[in-house]
């Protein structure tokens, strides 16, 4: 058997998953997504293991290839992100499994499948329109997930979120179309082999990427996501922030190295590195101003994207060792900020389980009372920071590498002013949980099983920093964007 | 591949996420972990010694990035800090865990305790740049859970204070060590020729990077105008500022500008180039000054902090004086100075714990109350002053020799003053505890119960006395080949003649 016959199980499966639950009973609903889950997470370990070290696999859905069928490719990149999404979405799902009320269950599993099936093929999508359903399907699958639970103000953030989300499709639709119109396919090999540049194909692709910013929530297109992020129900939150806005930004920066991009459009990579400094300032003053504690960890994913957007100019170096480290480091990031934002996100909703409220002042002297649900915020807080040892570190320590040799020290200055901000607002968070109080406050208990769900995606974040080589042997792997890259 | 040196990181490490685990009313299970830790790591490193000895470095090495090694090394100064460390740790241990007998939040504390001391003994190992900066850094964040243990408004903003010194350092220290890779690649210690290659490519640039490893490593060595954390910090519980003095986060600054001068730029091309230079001139405005304010000081423990901020920079003094006899005078001072603060420190602890005395005016007539403890003081006291044969004359007679070795002989006028204000801030402390009359009432009596001699519990008096004996001891048996002092004398001798 090879590791093609595991490619077409990781959609079919979750898309029945997703036909199921919504039909069985809540007991049948748990077990089976149990089972689905378990097989997830085997068959995106398998695939990592039988990686061919030569070359992408290609699959043809039923046989058809481009440019009419379905293709499906796996690169180290694919599976790399299979796999994360696969740690982080079983963690999530079982975090969600005790935390959920029995209520919002039969809401929660036919959407969090939809949305797996979603990241999933958009990981292995071949062609701009495939990748559009998944976006498509991710998005409302979201939408779907913050508006849980029903309270007004979800429903508010989800409608939010809903404008924002169909205004970036529309932007990504039109921009597939005006490639198609100019190019003649959809298929991202053939299109990267035919790609001309022109006034045409330059506003096609400044409509992608528009509509993919608006979506990955970069700054200044990120007023949707903290009432989202922070709203939505604590596994909810951190699926979103972990997974869905990084599917978005993996279109782009793909995009972007696979047509050819950091030698054309300089002045634009400059720009988007603005925008993430932009985005890391603006976060992290936000995120010092923030009075509730899922606030905080939103307001710190609009920050943390913006490392993810420092790598667009550290992309367009004339030193092909830069731009190696370059998208090295901003793969790390994206891994590691996914890790330490869903563990940060559920050690968050534990500790606002235990304190009963969800303000910072609420949590004055629960370090005394629940140290392991402190102590996975701290790890996931350190992998934020960037301090070492940390996925977070090495993530940043290859960006800093790659801006050095590429001479582009203003990203420097940039990269360890936003760990200082982090710093500050992150320890702002401890502080509040160190203070001692006179009266004694009566603490909830959260499950083990949310103990540790926590506990264990903060400290895979930080072990990130002991096994980074891994991972980047992955990203290294030979397919088109490391082609792209030379 | 070596797993002792490894071995003695996870000694401490283990223990403290076996202690986090621990539910609070544990406490004897948590003590006996803590000091089976302690012993064990104490162990490990004499074995280390041993082989360090033998001209045989155990090296453990784990690639975390692609060319870039987590490199844990045991060489003769790596096992200066290291034993120094274990040593004291033990101590620290057995003190903490009296001093913190019925407080609360035990866990969380010797769970950080370990985690602090872990880090420690990664700095003193680390084998090239980049793993010492991994663990310099781990030691702020393990570190600052105890600066605010109490959890009073105040320690939260002491917490504050040293976290904005020490992660702004650790920045500095980041974008050094990051700009240093870019420029040489190769960051193990000891290996200098390859710098030297680029520094005479680049002149500037190196210098440049040198003075910014420098000002990184600078604030956790307290150097003016990078001291202000220290003092502030000393809201923590004593042991907490044994730690920061004497056992980890100063001694970690010095021996990282230890490292930068002697293993990473090389001691001949620093003084060649005229790096040192600026460090002495720092190192001795530093002392003169922590001295000045330490005489201000009316707060035993901040005067006591003042001081620190003095004695390390006798540390700095010595290495940036070129010549094998500074160089030990520096080296050796880094053991000498531990022994003497951890005592002194450990005795403001027993004078608060026992008679609630926090200010230099209370200790009026102590002596006659607190014999022992007194003694101990005394001992430590003496020694920074430089009276021998207490440790800290030994440090002063090599420095001077030092600096006469490196034609500067106006570092001698700089290191009789710093002892004519030693004894200025020390003299009087000691007039008060041995010449006062006793006041009529105590500020807060602890109760008789479980005391030794009606000094301390034994918890807090044994490990006084016994780092009161090793200082008086490294003095008087200074020849002896197990002294620091012979340790020392090995290091520069490899150094020198290698």
């Amino acid at each position: 058997m090879s590791s093609l016959a595991l490619l077409p199980w990781l959609l079919i499966l979750p898309l029945a998953a997703a036909c199921l639950t919504g039909l069985l009973p809540l007991r049948a609903t748990q077990i089976s997504s149990l089972l689905v889950i378990l097989s997830q997470a085997l068959a995106s370990l398998l695939l990592l293991l039988w990686m061919p070290s030569d070359e992408p696999l290609f699959y043809s859905l039923g046989s058809w290839g481009a440019p009419l069928g379905i293709v499906l490719r796996l690169d180290g990149l694919a599976a790399a992100f299979l796999m994360m999404t696969s740690l982080i979405a079983s963690l999530c799902g079982l975090y969600a499994l005790s935390y959920l009320r029995p209520s919002q269950q039969p809401g929660f599993w036919p959407l969090f499948w939809f949305l797996w099936a979603a990241l999933n093929g958009i990981w292995l999508a071949g062609d701009l329109f495939n990748l559009y359903v998944g976006l498509e399907l991710l998005s409302l699958a979201a939408v779907g997930l913050v508006a849980l639970g029903g309270e007004a103000s979800r429903v508010k953030a989800a409608l939010r979120y809903l404008f924002a989300a169909l205004l970036g499709s529309l932007g990504y639709l039109l921009g597939v179309s005006l490639l198609y119109g100019a190019h003649g396919t959809l298929d991202l090999e053939l299109l990267a082999e035919v790609f001309h540049w022109g006034p045409l194909s330059a506003l096609a692709l400044a409509l992608i990427l528009a509509g993919l910013a608006l979506k990955t929530a970069f700054f200044p297109l990120h007023t949707w996501l903290p009432p989202a992020h922070a709203g939505a129900l604590t596994p909810v939150s951190a699926l979103l922030s972990a997974l869905v806005i990084k599917a978005s930004f993996y279109i782009a920066l793909r995009l972007w190295v696979e047509l050819e991009m950091p030698e054309r459009s300089l002045e634009v990579a400059q720009l988007l590195g603005l925008l993430g400094a932009g985005a890391l300032f603006w976060g992290g003053w936000m995120a010092l101003q923030q009075v509730k504690l899922k606030q905080v960890v939103a307001y710190s994913t609009v920050a943390q994207l913006g490392y993810l957007l420092l790598i667009f100019p550290l992309l367009s170096s004339s030193s092909s060792e830069a731009s190696h480290l370059a998208s090295q480091g901003g793969w790390l990031m994206l891994l590691s900020h996914a890790l330490a934002k869903a563990g940060m996100f559920l050690a968050a909703g534990n500790l606002i389980l235990c304190a009963g409220r969800s303000e910072l002042s609420a949590l004055a002297g629960l370090s005394r009372y629940r140290p392991m649900n402190i102590f996975a915020f701290g790890l996931a807080a350190v992998s934020l920071m960037g301090l070492p040892p940390s996925g977070g570190f090495s993530a940043k320590w290859l960006m800093l590498q790659s801006a050095l040799i590429s001479g582009q020290w203003w990203w420097i200055l940039v990269i360890l002013l936003g760990s200082l901000l982090s710093a500050a607002y992150l320890f702002r968070v401890f502080s509040h949980t160190y203070l001692e109080t006179q009266d004694s406050v009566q603490f909830g208990q959260p499950s083990l099983m949310l103990e540790l769900c926590a506990l264990t995606l903060a400290a895979l974040s930080i072990l990130l920093g002991f096994f980074a080589p891994w991972p980047l042997a992955w990203f290294a792997l030979p397919g088109p964007f490391t082609e792209a890259l030379g | 591949m070596n797993l002792l040196p490894l071995a003695v990181l996870m000694t401490s490490f283990t223990a403290a996420m076996v202690i986090f685990l621990l539910p609070e009313a544990r406490h004897r299970l948590r003590s006996l972990i803590n000091i089976a830790a302690a012993c064990l790591k104490l162990v490990l490193v004499i074995f280390l010694i041993q082989a360090v000895l033998q001209q045989d470095y155990p090296e453990f090495s784990w690639e975390i990035l692609p060319g870039l090694s987590l490199v844990l090394r045991a060489d003769a100064l790596a096992m200066l800090f290291a034993g120094l460390s274990s040593l004291l740790w033990l101590f620290t241990t057995l003190y903490a865990i009296g001093y913190l007998e019925n407080a609360p939040n035990r866990s969380r504390f010797f769970g950080f305790f370990s985690l602090c001391v872990a880090s420690t003994m990664g700095i003193a190992l680390a084998g090239n740049l980049l793993t010492f900066l991994i663990f310099y850094e781990l030691l702020t964040l393990s570190t600052y859970p105890l600066v605010v243990h109490r959890g009073t408004p105040e320690s939260l903003r002491a917490g504050r204070t040293y976290l904005i010194y020490t992660l702004a350092g650790g920045v500095l220290l980041l974008l050094g060590v990051a700009l240093l890779y870019a420029e040489v690649g190769e960051l193990n210690f000891g290996d200098t020729a390859a710098l030297a290659e680029a520094f005479h490519a680049h002149p500037g640039r190196m210098s440049g990077i040198f003075f910014l490893l420098l000002v990184g490593l600078g604030v956790k060595a307290a150097i003016f105008p990078l001291h202000a954390w220290l003092p502030t910090a000393m809201v923590a519980p004593a042991p907490v500022s044994a730690l920061l003095h004497a056992v980890a986060v100063v001694k970690a600054g010095a021996f990282g500008i230890i490292r930068l001068v002697y293993d990473v730029y090389g001691i001949e091309l620093s003084a060649q180039q005229g790096l040192l230079l600026p460090l002495t001139l720092i190192a001795a405005f530093t002392i003169l000054y922590g001295s000045w304010r330490a005489l201000q000081q009316i707060d035993i423990k901040k005067r006591l902090a003042f001081s620190t901020v003095s004695q390390v920079s006798y540390i700095l003094l010595g290495i940036s004086l070129f010549g094998p006899l500074g160089t030990l005078g520096g080296l050796v001072h880094l053991l000498h100075q531990g022994l003497m603060k951890v005592t002194l420190f450990f005795c403001a602890g027993n004078y608060a714990e026992t008679l609630g005395i926090h200010k230099i005016h209370e200790l009026n007539g102590v002596g006659q109350r607190m014999p022992l403890t007194s003694a101990a003081f005394t001992l430590g006291a003496l020694g920074m002053i430089g009276l021998p044969p207490i440790a800290g004359f030994i440090s002063k007679w090599y420095l001077g020799l030092g600096a006469l070795q490196a034609g500067m002989p106006w570092v001698l006028g700089v290191l009789i003053a710093s002892s004519l204000l030693n004894a200025a801030y020390f003299l009087p402390v000691l007039k008060r505890i041995w010449f006062s009359d006793p006041p009529a009432a105590w500020p807060q009596q602890a109760s008789e119960s479980k005391r030794l001699w009606r000094d301390s519990s034994p918890w807090l008096l044994l490990p006084t006395l016994v780092t009161a004996t090793l200082s008086l001891a490294a003095g008087l048996f200074a020849a002896a080949s197990w002294s620091p002092l012979s340790w020392a004398e090995l290091i520069v001798i490899r150094e020198y003649l290698p």
